[in-house]
């Protein structure tokens, strides 16, 4: 019968925090095990993690495995394939979902191998497919103007990971699932990579802002007009993703597929060319001011509003006509 | 240190259609280039090499009609170029890509490093790399920024949600590279007139790699598309503002506070 070996979440946390995405995978997947009457069983691999995995339990998993061990504190994509594909095994789940962080990324890729299974790459969207039960993804590919329906033809499980911000966060309920012990078999030789240095500093999502100014590379290298803008129309601020990559933004406000989609009620870009990498972020956005000194820019094409012009005029004029003080 | 770059070509995407009533990816006259994120990480090799020594060999699995690129790899630096190219490997989707490209590396045994983009520009999947480790039984280390080679380990800078962080580890490894983490040099003029003219690209068939057919390309895939569709964007107003600089400054703080 379809679905009846349930469905396996892999669960990430990093030093004791839980990723936001794994939850909202936990939700996606309790809601596709209600309705195929299948179950939902978590991993949490980790060192000390044992109250995550409580955490998981109260928020839609039946049964929550818990992989304790020093080995486990930092992840490393051959550690947790040897894990996750020993719990696979044990378990006999019909699907497998993952979030595509950068960590869950690189698992994913190397399990779907051991495991010998089918994956469908940073999916914004699950079904069920009437009739077969099986898992169909909605995968975006060419920057996230294309977006194929994908399924798992052959081997099991059929994984997915799943695009961070697209399905909601669960609420804990009062009805916890259980947590069992998974023993870990890791020897010390079988972790080659040592994470020997890490910098994490959790910040909130742009994703989430109402108001947002994004500045591009025609905003050169100084972004404090940009920002001042920001400022003085009360928005969040982002940036296209060579601004990141340059060092000048840190990554965490980049725009597009490989960054933060946008769901506010205004977004400002300023000096951003309009690559479909970007304007897939774009999307949600209500309303899309931009400007650009160059008339024929393609990022007009997904703006209400366009002005042609040099940012470094419009910018500093749309600051004091909000009555900010004028760089 | 013994390099391999697996360097894809991909179409301009933004030259791509897409055709509502076929449903389907219109690439005819569409311009190709190698693949941003592999040229990121032929310069990450190439850097490697100048610093630490050793040859860096471009692998790729494709149709002939990726030559050309793969002479340009050559003109960047590169000593030497392998393409897999058989009809048998069409239409493979991660699984299939990957297990093609992990036979290429192991063919080019004895090797230190295999260096990936973070992406491809069409796909984007992010898959193929950590499954070419999967084949291979080797360790991955993604999102690399920046890589070196101190004492016998390979020491790496990965960016993880909300930050980075440090890795060591001995060879042979995976890396992928993040796309934009360094500027790609230019062909050399000589190297390339070299490259187009001498050069001879080593091509493989599945013959040399000796897989049953059904293992590889679009049967030996383990996902299909069962249809494709265009992301829709929101209908824009697309409305542009002219006018006097003031005027315009007016209107757009009209906009902004409303
Ligand atoms: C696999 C992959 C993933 C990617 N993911 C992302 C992603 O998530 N997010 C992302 O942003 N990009 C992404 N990219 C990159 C993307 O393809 C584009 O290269 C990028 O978005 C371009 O950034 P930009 O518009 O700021 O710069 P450019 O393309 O250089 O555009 C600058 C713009 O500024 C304008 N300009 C110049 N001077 C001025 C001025 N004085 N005043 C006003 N306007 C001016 C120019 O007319 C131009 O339109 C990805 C690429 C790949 C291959
Ligand atoms: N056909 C291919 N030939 C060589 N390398 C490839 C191929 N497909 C993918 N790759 C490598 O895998 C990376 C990620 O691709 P993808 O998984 O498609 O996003 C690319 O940046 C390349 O380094």
């Amino acid at each position: 019968m379809a679905g009846a070996g349930g469905v396996f979440v892999f669960i990430e946390q990093t030093d004791g925090a839980l990723e936001d995405s794994s939850l909202e995978v936990l939700g996606k997947a309790r809601e596709i095990a209600d309705r195929l009457g299948s179950k939902v069983t978590g991993a949490v691999l980790g060192e000390g993690v044992r109250p995550l995995a409580e955490e998981c339990a109260r928020r839609g998993a039946h049964t929550v495995l818990v992989a304790d061990s020093p080995l486990l504190k930092n992840f490393t994509a051959e550690a947790y394939t040897d894990v996750v594909a020993g719990m696979v095994k044990a378990r006999d789940p019909d699907m497998l979902l993952i979030g595509a962080t950068h960590n869950g990324t690189a698992l994913a890729g190397m399990l779907a191998i051991r495991l010998g299974a089918g994956l469908m790459a940073h999916v914004v969207d699950l079904e069920i497919e009437q009739g077969t039960g099986m898992l169909l993804g909605s995968v975006p590919g060419f920057g996230g103007s294309i977006v194929a329906v994908c399924k798992c033809k052959k081997g099991r499980p059929q994984m997915a990971t799943v695009r961070p911000g697209v399905f909601q966060t669960p609420k804990p309920t009062d009805q916890a699932g259980a947590v069992e012990a998974f023993a870990v078999a890791l020897k010390p030789e079988d972790v080659r990579c040592q994470v020997v240095e890490r910098t994490v500093q959790h910040s909130a999502s742009v994703s989430k802002a109402q108001r947002i100014v994004v500045a591009g590379l025609g905003c050169k290298d100084d972004l404090s007009l940009p920002k001042k803008l920001a400022e003085a129309s009360g928005s969040a601020f982002g940036v296209s993703r060579p601004l990141a990559d340059k060092g000048v933004a840190p990554k965490n406000l980049v725009i597009g597929s490989t960054g933060s989609s946008l769901n506010a009620k205004l977004a400002v870009v300023v000096g951003v060319s309009g690559a479909a990498h970007f304007t897939s972020g774009l999307r949600n956005v209500e309303t899309v001011v931009a400007v650009n000194s160059d008339p024929d820019a393609e990022i007009f094409k997904h703006a209400d509003y366009c002005v042609v012009g040099d940012a470094a005029k419009v910018v500093p004029k749309l600051i004091s006509e909000l009555g900010g003080s004028s760089p | 240190m013994n390099l391999i770059v697996c360097l894809k070509v991909t179409p301009k995407i933004e030259q791509i259609k897409f055709d509502e009533q076929k449903k389907t990816i219109v690439r005819e006259g569409v311009e190709n280039e190698i693949n941003e994120a592999d040229k990121n990480a032929l310069e990450a090799a190439l850097k490697l090499k100048d610093a630490a020594g050793g040859k860096v060999v471009v692998l790729s699995m494709g149709p002939p009609s990726f030559e050309p690129f793969l002479k340009l790899a050559i003109a960047m630096g590169a000593d030497d170029a392998v393409l897999l190219s058989d009809r048998v490997f069409g239409g493979a989707d991660t699984y299939a890509t990957s297990r093609v490209l992990a036979a290429g590396v192991e063919k080019l045994k004895p090797y230190d490093m295999v260096l990936c983009g973070e992406a491809s520009s069409d796909g984007s999947t992010e898959q193929v790399p950590p499954s070419i480790a999967g084949w291979l039984g080797i360790p991955h280390v993604s999102y690399v920024s920046e890589i070196s080679v101190v004492g016998d380990r390979v020491r790496a800078r990965r960016e993880v949600t909300d930050g980075h962080e440090v890795v060591e580890v001995r060879p042979p490894v995976l890396a992928s590279v993040q796309l934009g983490c360094n500027s790609p040099r230019f062909p050399d003029f000589r190297r390339k007139r070299w490259a187009e003219k001498e050069f001879k690209l080593r091509v493989m068939s599945n013959q040399d790699l000796g897989f049953a057919p059904a293992d590889v390309g679009l049967e030996g895939s383990r996902t299909e598309v069962t249809g494709l569709s265009r992301m829709r964007s929101p209908e824009r107003k697309r409305e542009f503002i002219k006018g006097t600089e003031e005027e315009v400054a007016k209107r757009l703080a009209q906009i902004v506070r409303a």
